[in-house]
């Protein structure tokens, strides 16, 4: 009974660490950051179509008549750009936060992922993250999307489409994430 | 990388800096805002821990405002994505299944990277699979999915027949009233 306890204990977000900082100073920054990225850069903040970038330029190196026929790298030919380096950039910054504020986790299992599908799960996670990675790559450029493209930049110029996916985010996700956690 | 003329490689390279400047700052904040952090992304989407709609509704609040007050005094050009209902849907569906079975979002995914999850490996993995998976269909998903119901660079105010600057200062205030009231309600 005080093992099931501690499960279910362990499986409720709330019971691990919050942010550093608040939501809504990191939120504000946010938002004055995508003034200066509008400013200097003349370009919304999107995260996915890096991934695409990366993509593209790896199955040039497979296959360049291949890759080069497929109608989105037709469009969008993989190359180095501000998209990508935005990318890099994040994984340094959060790296440097981490780092400065003693947050570095070095960790291949989240622990409340462990708490609810065990400490050796890792093959379950690997299919999970990879399968999650999968969907969320072609929802992206299907949906023309992330949760930054359209979840903050496509939001905050009130653009319908950007305003319908993140609903349908949501809308996905609430019910898998519950699926997964037995809610 | 090509390059015609000098003068645009400067240019380019002075955009390609920038863009990893920005990007340090968006990840900086991110990590502190925890959303590299499992259990806060999972969280949202189990509807126990809000600090991701937090995050959200305040960049889209400070964002907004400024963003459309520059573009009012000339000196930002919008970037509107399309709207194009059909493969907004879907492809958010998608995306949603796809968040919660990873619980990192692509720029969260550098962010958890970035302070040693490293599970987030395989979600670049699959993210690069998806994608190339993504372009093997483009030409199919081009003349279906992505023409329906496609109304071009619709804006909710354009939608509601309200002019821009009043819609823009009812929603700040309706998206700061909504931030108030999850600040009430909500435990973290």
């Amino acid at each position: 009974m005080i093992s099931l306890l501690a499960v279910t204990t362990a499986t409720d977000p709330l019971s691990y660490a919050g942010p550093a900082w608040s939501p809504y100073v990191v939120g504000a920054l946010i938002g004055v950051l995508s003034w200066l990225t509008f400013y200097f850069s003349d370009k919304a903040i999107g995260a996915s179509s890096a991934y695409a970038n990366v993509a593209g330029a790896i199955g040039r190196l497979v296959s360049r008549r291949h890759t080069d026929s497929l109608d989105y790298f037709k469009n969008n030919p993989p190359k180095l750009n501000w998209e990508l380096t935005l990318v890099i950039g994040v994984l340094i910054g959060s790296f440097v936060a981490a780092w400065t504020g003693h947050e570095m986790t070095g960790e291949w299992l989240p622990p409340m992922w462990q708490a609810r599908f065990g400490a050796n799960s890792y093959i379950l996670r690997m299919i999970a993250a990879f399968a999650g990675g999968l969907l969320m790559a072609f929802g992206a450029r299907l949906g023309g999307g992330c949760t930054s493209g359209h979840g903050i930049s496509g939001t905050l110029q009130l653009s319908v489409g950007s305003w319908i996916a993140v609903v349908c985010f949501f809308l996905g996700g609430i019910p898998v994430a519950m699926l997964l956690f037995g809610i | 990388m090509k390059s015609t003329n000098s003068g645009k490689v400067s240019g380019a390279g002075r955009q390609l800096l920038l863009g990893l400047v920005f990007g340090g700052i968006f990840g900086f904040l991110l990590q502190k805002g925890g959303v590299g952090k499992y259990h806060i992304l999972i969280g949202q989407l189990l509807l126990r821990d809000f600090t991701v709609a937090k995050v959200m509704g305040t960049a889209i609040v400070v964002g907004m405002l400024g963003v459309f007050v520059m573009h009012w005094m000339g000196v930002v050009k919008l970037h509107i994505k399309a709207t194009r209902i059909g493969a907004n849907t879907i492809g958010g569906l998608i995306f949603g299944a796809g968040f919660a079975l990873s619980a990192y979002c692509p720029g969260t995914n550098m962010t958890a990277l970035g302070q040693g999850n490293l599970d987030a490996l395989f979600v670049v993995a699959g993210m690069l699979a998806g994608s190339y998976l993504y372009a093997e269909v483009s030409g199919l998903t081009k003349g279906s999915i992505e023409k329906w119901g496609n109304r071009g660079e619709l804006t909710l105010p354009d939608l509601l027949s309200i002019p821009r600057k009043p819609f823009v200062a009812m929603f700040a205030v309706a998206i700061v009233a909504g931030l108030v009231a999850l600040a009430k309600l909500t435990i973290r």
